[in-house]
């Protein structure tokens, strides 16, 4: 039996792009936008690769939840190496409670040993999936990767804490989210392009899952923050100091 | 209305978050009837309990078994007292410690969940919540769907409440240590031990950026500086992917928010991703030799120069003072 890594993505706005909220405050604004892998998610792609490259056994297979458009996103995993793909027919956007059942029920049938994914998606920035589903499943996580030393058994995991750098031991299957710092995902190669025209991308719809939504989180108003302040150019450090002794109360 | 707040903790006492999720609590069960219940688990942690104590009745899960928090065995064990104590409100403060375990409580309990959320309003009977979405370029208000509801709150969201002159009661809990999950381990924790208060709960955070060649510079003159107002030192991704700085210092989206009463940022040109954990300070001062760097456009003072002269001689200052 092969090992099975299950790389959920989630295709959200390039983090170059202007966040605009639409007139009637409900959405964002993506008339303008162009949409990427989540970073963090291409990480975990990456990673995956490095793992298959590793040990001998290892099928990579990248998971999208969404819309026609995402095989756009899933092209470029399967161009980076991974296997084969998966798009479960949805319509975005899903709380992370819905994406993990969806997901826990992709890992009952293909039985990955690991599930590698982003720790959050840079655009609503939960940072709860990969827990929810470890947790339905009933298997060991390690989030926030910054190194996975995997054996036959399992994997050492260094996750990156608010007190420092943690190492856990996890058995297969685990699931295990990757911070910015476990590597740098590869660009996509011209032969690797080519390859991926070839390759399988599967589609699910929710029925054959036997999944039926049912929305956690209910958005009900979005609003524009601007963060821009007056600031006063200043030339010296004398004014300086002299500005913060007015305005602060730590002198 | 019941709130449970999970007891982030050094093992002798709350960490600055938990006590700010604590005022948070007692925001949201404000009505006849409500309660706040702080649960402190660990192994030997009877001084960490006394502290919550001092805030509101505490439930305490002390064993052996416990004593690092390995979210599969304490997701359990919370999500076990969420059930049997009827908790309304599952409740902790924004962290990698809450992001790991409540998450994880959160998958074992509905998924009726909200993080880093930085206020609530009341709607007749539903709550709604406000959390910041797109690195803090919106605000989003949502509702929750589902029972118990599980929230990380920023601990600069709320203040931490007063202590009470006589101590809540400290009740043990009762949980199956045969049945913790024992598919974890945890290892060991390369911490690092500072001098400096931690950026998330420092008055003054020196933070620095690119602009910072070495190590040594690093701590010479954003340590320096930090240190002349007892404060803590922050960095950029950058730094922390150069090696300069440990991952902990690093403040940002992905990394730890702050809002101190005063931001100074060294030599850090302002992605959106660093702004989003530091544009709620009250003062922010940005010195950077490019005035064009977007750090200056969320500052309220700028100097336009080279870090390596402005900051030395703004150590010299406060020095002669």
């Amino acid at each position: 039996m092969s090992f099975l890594v299950l790389v959920p993505t989630k295709r959200v706005p390039d983090t170059d792009g202007v966040i605009r909220v639409t007139p009637d405050e409900l959405d964002v604004d993506t008339s303008h936008l162009s949409f990427v892998i989540n970073p963090f998610d291409a990480i975990a792609v990456e990673e995956a690769l490095r793992l298959r490259e590793r040990r001998e056994d290892v099928e990579v297979v990248v998971v999208g939840i969404g819309g026609e458009a995402y095989e756009d996103e899933l092209r470029t995993a399967l161009a980076m190496g991974a296997d084969r793909a998966i798009r479960v027919d949805a319509a975005e956007p899903l709380d992370p409670w819905n994406v993990a059942c969806i997901l826990s029920e992709l890992a009952r049938r293909l039985e990955p040993r690991l599930v590698l994914m982003g720790k959050q998606a840079v655009d609503d920035d939960s940072a709860q999936t990969g827990q929810f589903l470890a947790a339905r499943l009933g298997w060991p996580q390690a989030t926030f990767a910054s190194r996975i030393d995997d054996s036959d058994h399992g994997a050492e995991v260094a996750r990156e804490t608010d007190h420092g750098i943690e190492t856990l031991s996890v058995t297969w299957p685990a699931v295990i989210t990757a911070d910015l710092r476990l590597n740098e995902p590869r660009y996509a190669s011209l032969p690797g392009i080519l390859a991926a025209r070839g390759k399988p991308i599967e589609e699910m719809s929710l029925e054959e899952l036997g999944i039926e939504i049912e929305p956690r989180v209910e958005l009900v108003g979005l609003q524009q923050v601007s963060s821009q302040r007056t600031g006063q150019q200043l030339e010296t450090v004398t004014e300086l100091l002299e500005c913060l002794r007015e305005n602060t109360e730590l002198f | 209305m019941h709130v449970l707040v999970l007891a982030e903790h050094d093992g002798d006492r709350l960490r600055a978050g938990t006590t700010a999720a604590l005022g948070f609590a007692r925001r949201l069960a404000n009505g006849d009837g409500d309660r706040v219940t702080c649960l402190v688990l660990g192994d030997s942690v009877a001084t960490v309990a006394d502290d919550a104590a001092a805030f509101c009745p505490v439930l305490l899960g002390s064993h052996a078994d416990l004593a690092e928090p390995l979210a599969d065995r304490w997701a359990e064990v919370t999500a076990g007292v969420v059930r049997s104590e009827s908790v309304d409100i599952l409740l902790g403060a924004s962290s990698t410690f809450s992001r790991d375990i409540l998450g994880r409580a959160g998958g074992l309990l509905g998924g009726a969940m909200a993080s880093d959320v930085t206020g609530f309003l009341r709607d007749g009977d539903r709550l709604v919540w406000q959390r910041p979405m797109y690195a803090g370029a919106v605000t989003a208000s949502v509702v929750l769907h589902g029972s118990p509801l599980i929230i990380t709150v920023r601990p600069t969201a709320a203040e931490p409440p007063e202590r009470n002159s006589s101590p809540a009661a400290i009740t043990p809990i009762n949980f199956d240590v045969e049945r913790l999950p024992t598919s974890t381990g945890h290892l060991g924790l390369d911490g690092r031990p500072s001098h400096r208060p931690d950026v998330t709960e420092a008055r003054v955070v020196v933070s620095g950026g690119r602009g910072l060649k070495t190590t040594e510079d690093f701590e010479r003159l954003v340590g320096g500086l930090a240190d002349r107002f007892e404060g803590a030192t922050g960095s950029s991704r950058a730094l922390v992917d150069a090696g300069l700085t440990p991952n902990d210092l690093q403040v940002g989206q992905t990394g730890k928010v702050v809002a101190p009463e005063l931001y100074i940022a060294v030599g850090i040109s302002g992605a959106v991703q660093h702004l989003a954990g530091m544009k709620n300070s009250r003062v922010i001062v940005a010195i950077n030799s490019d005035p064009h760097a977007p750090i200056f456009e969320v500052a309220d003072y700028g100097i336009v120069g080279d870090l390596y002269d402005i900051v030395p001689e703004m150590i010299q200052h406060l020095d002669a003072d």
